[in-house]
């Protein structure tokens, strides 16, 4: 629980006041157009020049959010390189791109996943996706994961 | 027209869910402790039929929209009826 806790005390920062406020106005800030070109460019360079994008609030080793560590476990888990295979934005140190993001793929909260340049989900997506085997199944077709060796033979 | 959100509840959102995506089912948690920052919510509704989990969550966040915008944290688990029901014989 304690990664909430963090995520709670997040929300003190000072941009997250301007959020609320933005918020507040007819115009919800997720509507708000904030997407610049070049934070437009950045996005599309990053998400066709890898196969693997996580726009996230930290960094793969040091995540500083429960759901951006979730994400981060769960690739882990499924084997993918995390230093080679991954290419990662910290949302928290480009407030345009914080934004920019959520406009460009029309959705509402960090982190976001692209694999082969497609939109793939948050971290409710990911789990679901990891669970089901789907996720798996995705990373070995985009050759992110290799096969697992086959399991030697009980004894 | 929506009108200024200034907090959010599972009451809020339980409205929501049920006046723009025809909910049969909510189920809210408040997982801040209070400070109604953090909300975890499963619905249920016979508009999911047919989509898939992107187009489902999409469907939600753009009914919430306005509520997610001002909490730090949303989780969203979305239900077909009949997948429900699945999950409730388990």
């Amino acid at each position: 629980m304690n990664f909430l806790r963090s995520a709670s005390s997040l929300a003190l920062r000072p941009s997250s006041h301007i959020l609320t406020r933005r918020a507040a106005l007819p115009a919800t800030s997720f509507a708000v157009r904030h997407l610049s070109d070049s934070t437009k460019k950045t996005i599309e360079d990053a998400i066709t020049q890898n196969k693997l994008v996580v726009f996230m609030k930290g960094t793969p080793h040091a995540p500083q959010c429960g759901f951006s560590r979730a994400v981060m476990q769960i690739l882990t888990v499924q084997g993918v390189d995390m230093d080679g295979a991954l290419k990662s934005f910290n949302i928290l140190a480009d407030e345009d791109l914080r934004n920019g993001i959520k406009e460009y793929s029309s959705w509402p909260t960090i982190p976001q996943v692209y694999i082969n340049g497609e939109f793939v989900g948050g971290c409710d997506i990911m789990l679901n996706m990891h669970q089901s085997g789907d996720l798996e199944k995705l990373l070995l077709k985009e050759g992110l994961i290799e096969p697992e060796a086959e399991e030697s033979p009980r004894a | 027209m929506s009108t200024p959100v200034t907090s959010v509840t599972i009451e809020s959102l339980t409205e929501a869910c049920n006046t723009k995506l025809g909910a049969t089912h909510v189920e809210g948690k408040d997982i801040s402790g209070g400070c109604g920052q953090n909300f975890e919510i499963k619905i249920v509704s016979p508009m999911f039929e047919g989509k898939s989990t992107l187009q489902k969550h999409r469907m939600v966040n753009e009914a919430l929209k306005d509520q997610i915008a001002v909490v730090h944290a949303f989780s969203q688990k979305s239900f077909t009826p009949a997948q429900w029901e699945a999950l409730q014989q388990q």
